[in-house]
């Protein structure tokens, strides 16, 4: 069953169109990515689905229902939320803090309390600066924490915006691993990533955006040996 | 030492006042103008309560109420409807609403000023200095009420919230944030402190004009940048500074007459060292 169904989006800034009438799917325990250069309108199509963009066409279904007009907040407590492009984790708070926002949704103390250890188990180096002030953080440490921020909501379907843009390859590798295990745990994935190579050797299927249309969608394995993919997106 | 008491106890006032500015432009970025007149609708209704019942225990509570109640319903009718305009719409907006309130009290009460009469607790002397109570009351209840709000702020779930929506409104959100209740939420405690400082106003200076707000709304935002605009810590600050150097100046005959051109060069001669007030936080530049 499809968890997550995009129908003919449409998404406008003013006057200029960015998405024109794309429709994709996310079936539940799939790990899909949305691939494309930059400006291609993958974080836009993100940003939409959660309902940070209001100017839009189309219809966006999650779990049944339709969620084109809901605001935001109560998407996220219906199971579905997204480590935004740039990680955008809060500066000023500390490490702390900021998972204890991943859990606003959550009622739960004792629940909240286990949540932070365990986070702070997978995601060592968060466990030991757990006090330091999160703007701190090295760039890869911040992607840690946006990741473990998301994870404190218990998504049902995570989306995550680049969350290699801009690392060592170290950390590269690191955020790609990371993301394995936790769909192993059985949380749905939707993955927007440049790193085109990287997204298609963990994903289940995946779908090439191109200034805002869909050019090119099918299985992880046939894009990564499309000779079209391979000269536009893979280097080769 | 009586002028160092007074100054703090000003300053608690100011401080209150700039709370309201500090915390709604650190949330809604907007610059609050009808703010100082929310002072003025706390002080009538003090006024009237006190009339009515006359019962001032009564009348501060009625007005803590009907302070909240005008901060929510003026952020809802007035600046909701243009989030995502331009500041300059805001602001003019915002002034609008200021001179709103005025005409409205105006129309209500006349523009003549009206005095009232709270309880004095007369003096106490504290090791041989003779203080007013209602200073130190000022002082006391202020000081706890800004303690409590730092508390509230730090280590609750909407606190932290508060302080999330201020920092980044969409990465809030897909926290699960509603950030329009927080923003009313923060427009309601702004605007309740405020009943608090028109209280404590009117215990120094007990009459009433529609325009009673505009002064202390002034400073008290004056306050607020001096401390740094944003920051709790710094309307705190701000205004404690601010009382204090307003009274030691009275209290000088020579300088006493240039008293608010005083305060307002040393809002100038802070905003050139430190443009972004002594606690403010530099803005990182979102890409
Ligand atoms: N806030 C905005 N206002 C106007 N145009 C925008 C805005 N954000 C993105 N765009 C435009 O929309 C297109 C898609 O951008 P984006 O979704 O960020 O692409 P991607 O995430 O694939 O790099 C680009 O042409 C970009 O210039
Ligand atoms: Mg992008």
């Amino acid at each position: 069953m499809a968890l997550l169904e995009v129908k003919n989006l449409e998404v406008f800034y003013g006057m200029i169109q960015a998405i024109r009438g794309i429709s994709f799917e996310v079936n539940e325990g799939e790990i899909v990515t949305l691939i494309g250069a930059n400006g291609a309108g993958k974080t836009t199509t993100m940003q939409s689905i959660m309902g940070l963009i209001a100017n839009k066409k189309g219809t966006v279904i999650y779990n049944g229902q339709d969620i084109t007009k809901t605001p935001g907040h109560k998407i996220v407590r219906m199971g579905m939320t997204q480590v935004p492009e740039g990680r955008r984790i809060f500066q000023q708070l500390t490490v702390y803090d900021n998972l204890l926002m991943g859990a606003y949704t959550m009622a739960d103390k004792k629940q909240i309390q286990q949540d932070i250890d365990e986070i702070c188990t997978r995601f060592e180096i968060l466990g030991q600066r757990k006090n330091q002030i999160a703007g701190t953080l090295s760039g890869g440490e911040q992607q840690m924490l946006a990741m473990g921020r998301a994870m404190m909501s218990h998504p049902k379907l995570l989306m995550l915006d680049e969350p290699s843009m801009g690392l060592s390859p170290l950390f590269v590798d690191k955020v790609f691993d990371i993301i394995k295990d936790y769909h192993k745990s059985g949380t749905t994935i939707l993955l927007v990533e440049q790193n085109a190579k990287k997204a298609l050797s963990i994903a289940d299927r995946a779908y090439v955006l191109e200034t805002g249309e869909i050019s090119l969608s099918g299985g992880a394995d046939d894009l990564l040996n499309n000779e079209a993919v391979k000269k536009a997106y893979l280097g080769a | 030492m009586t002028t160092l008491i007074d100054g703090l106890s000003l300053g608690a006032i100011y401080s209150l006042i700039a709370l309201g500015y500090t915390m709604v432009y650190g949330i809604a970025k907007m610059l609050n103008f009808a703010h100082g007149d929310i002072i003025m609708v706390g002080a009538y209704t003090i006024l009237t309560t006190l009339n009515i019942t006359g019962n001032p225990y009564v009348a501060i509570a009625v007005s803590i109420v009907v302070c909240t109640v005008s901060g929510i319903v003026i952020e809802r009718l007035a600046y909701k409807p243009l989030r995502g305009a331009s500041p300059l719409a805001v602001l003019i907006t915002a002034i609008g609403v200021s001179f709103f309130l005025q005409s409205i009290a105006q129309l209500i009460y006349g523009s003549k000023s009206q005095s009232i009469s709270l309880p004095d607790f007369g003096k106490v002397s504290v090791g041989g200095l003779e203080i007013n109570v209602n200073t130190i009351i000022t002082l006391v209840v202020g000081g706890i009420i800004m303690a409590a709000l730092t508390v509230f702020v730090k280590k609750t779930n909407t606190g932290r919230a508060m302080q999330a929506v201020s920092e980044d409104k969409g990465a809030a959100l897909l926290m699960g944030v509603n950030v329009n209740r927080i923003i009313m939420i923060t427009f309601a405690i702004g605007s309740a402190l405020a009943a608090f400082a028109s209280l404590f106003y009117l215990m120094q200076i007990p009459s009433i004009t529609p325009t009673l707000g505009s002064m202390p709304g002034i400073k008290a935002f004056t306050a607020a940048v001096i401390g740094g605009i944003g920051s709790i810590p710094g309307a705190m600050l701000g205004g404690m500074l601010l009382g204090l150097i307003e009274k030691i100046c009275l209290s000088i005959p020579a300088i006493g007459p240039y008293t608010t051109a005083i305060e307002f060069s040393l809002l100038i001669i802070i905003l050139l060292v430190k443009p972004i007030g002594i606690l403010g936080k530099k803005v990182r530049e979102k890409v």
